[in-house]
């Protein structure tokens, strides 16, 4: 059977339509089939990150950003991320980033996965007072570290009077 | 140095013994979850320092983990390509791990634990990846074991957790839960009979996705599909994996009828097909992965369909890891340009067909 459209190629697709009560059908090849908008394989699932982040792209190059909810011209203050490094790389950079993007990430979450509230299995850290000590103590010299790398001076004093304390 | 497989516990390979519930239709199971070391940058943007000391960390607090205290260790970041490659082919790291991606350099401290069925990979895109693998249709038995390991490992390393958002990980689509339950499932039924398309749709209904056999962005060949949850917050662990367990015990259903189906009303065509497809490889001489697969899948079907009754769903099973161009260069003990390859494929499928052979037919 030849196209309803083209006549030239075989029919593969056999649309059945309804309009009005009258039942049409209609035999089309698989390229004029995609022009009329008819799937004809099995789509790829869809990336809800992606439209995501184009959503999000699109809210900043229309000038509907600032430093509210999408997150713009924040800095994660551990791992220096922000908001465009994330539009690059669909990654954050650290725990931190969850708490500092906190009102994009929630609005994020409910896209994604319709939700954002873990109601799965709650979790506490071990922590000893030692161990509580020394993680806080690895943590702030990690942030001196990159401190010191990004040339933040005085951030990096800070740090360091704070890390004179717990030693 | 390159790698020893022989060193695991059941050559990483248990997973395919095919054992298990529905083992002619599902191959294996297995849920991983994403877990973050607290204190450091995620994979993506730590130093190669940092990495260094998440793995030391995790490689301290595995030594006294109940079921990894015997895992054997593998620095990816020492292994030459072609092990790599093989671990990655075994479906024991993941192709981004093995830095075989081609986005992702190879990474310091990227390594990986290994156990009976158990796997920790170090320094994946969340420093952490625990996995468990099982043959069959086994999501329970997969996730005990995994719930052990996971709080085992989190009472000796601090995970990153956020009271609102659950267990926090580099990329958004995994945060929560962290966990991917997986089942790699084998549906040429459905496909022949032209209704897959119908099924895969109804799957994103229910919140389940579907990839090909090696996960995220792979194609699916030989009709092999991995079923698993799509969302990962805002349900409990066992709300997400009685979902899946409900769902593809249905699309179990679904393949079983269509395979019915099949026989009842193409009977003939179909087992023309299927031998035609056994012959194939049986006497090949040069066979591409995918031309490999596509058979492969054909004869698998024969088996369910019992129309061939003296091959085992295990050698079946095997054929799928070995006859992988990283495996048959691992037997020919050399590397292999790509007709070589295909050269050795045909015969390494020949022989393992002849060797069950008998009177088949």
């Amino acid at each position: 059977m030849l196209c309803d459209s083209c006549h030239e190629r075989d029919a593969v697709v056999h649309l059945t339509t309804i309009e009005n009560n009258a039942v049409h059908q209609l035999h089309l090849c698989e390229r004029c089939a995609a022009e009329r908008g008819v799937e004809t394989t099995v789509a790829a699932p869809k990336h809800p990150l992606g439209e995501f982040l184009q959503a999000v792209h699109q809210q900043v190059t229309a000038g509907g950003g600032g430093a509210g909810a999408s997150g713009e011209g924040l800095r994660c203050n551990f791992c220096n991320m922000t908001m465009a490094d994330f539009r690059a790389t669909g990654r954050w950079g650290c725990a931190r980033c969850y708490t500092t993007f906190e009102a994009g990430i929630r609005e994020l979450l409910r896209r994604v996965h319709g939700n954002h509230r873990h109601v799965g299995r709650a979790y506490r850290p071990p922590m000893s007072e030692s161990l509580e000590r020394s993680s806080a103590l690895g943590e702030l010299k990690e942030r001196l570290r990159r401190a010191i790398e990004s040339e933040q001076f005085e951030l990096a004093a800070d740090l360091r009077d704070r890390i004179r304390v717990l030693e | 140095m390159s790698v020893d497989l022989s060193l695991l516990p059941d050559g990483g390979v248990g997973w395919l013994d095919a054992s298990g519930q529905y083992s002619d239709i599902v191959l294996s199971t297995r849920i991983r979850l994403a877990r973050n070391v607290e204190g450091y940058a995620f994979t993506g943007r730590a130093r190669d320092g940092e990495r260094l000391r998440v793995l030391a960390q995790v490689r301290e607090a595995v030594a006294t983990v109940p079921s990894l205290n015997e895992a054997v260790m593998y620095r990816l970041d020492e292994l030459p390509p072609t092990s790599r490659a093989l671990l990655h082919e075994r479906h024991l790291v993941s192709k981004e791990l093995a830095g075989l991606d081609g986005q992702h350099p190879l990474r310091t401290g990227a390594a990986v634990f290994l156990a009976d069925g158990l796997g920790l990979m170090v320094n994946e895109e969340d420093h952490l990846r625990l996995q468990a693998l099982r043959s069959g249709f086994a999501l329970q038995e997969a996730f005990a074991a995994i719930d052990k390991l996971d709080r085992d490992l989190g009472s000796r390393v601090p995970y990153s957790f956020h009271n609102e958002f659950g267990f926090l990980t580099a990329c958004p689509t995994n945060v929560g839960t962290g966990m991917r339950g997986s089942v790699l499932i084998h549906l040429p039924g459905l496909v022949l009979t032209k209704e897959i398309g119908k099924v895969l749709a109804s799957l994103q209904q229910m919140g389940l996705t579907y990839r090909g056999l090696y996960g995220e962005g792979s194609e699916v060949v030989g009709n092999f599909f991995q079923i698993s949850n799509q969302t990962t917050l805002g349900r409990s662990e066992e709300e997400l994996l009685d979902q899946l367990l409900r769902v593809v015990g249905h699309v179990v259903e679904r393949e079983a009828e269509a395979r019915r189906v099949l026989l009842r009303d193409a009977g003939y065509i179909i087992e023309d097909k299927l031998w035609r497809a056994y012959g194939t490889l049986r006497y090949a001489r040069s066979l591409t992965f995918d031309e490999a697969m596509n058979y492969l899948s054909g004869v698998r079907l024969a088996v369910g369909l019992k129309l061939i009754s003296t091959l085992s769903v295990y050698t079946l099973n095997k054929l799928l890891i070995f006859s992988q161009a990283a495996h048959l260069a691992y037997t020919e003990g050399r590397a292999l340009t790509e007709s070589e390859t295909n050269l050795a494929r045909a015969r390494y499928v020949r022989k393992a067909l002849e060797e069950e052979a008998g009177s088949v037919g």
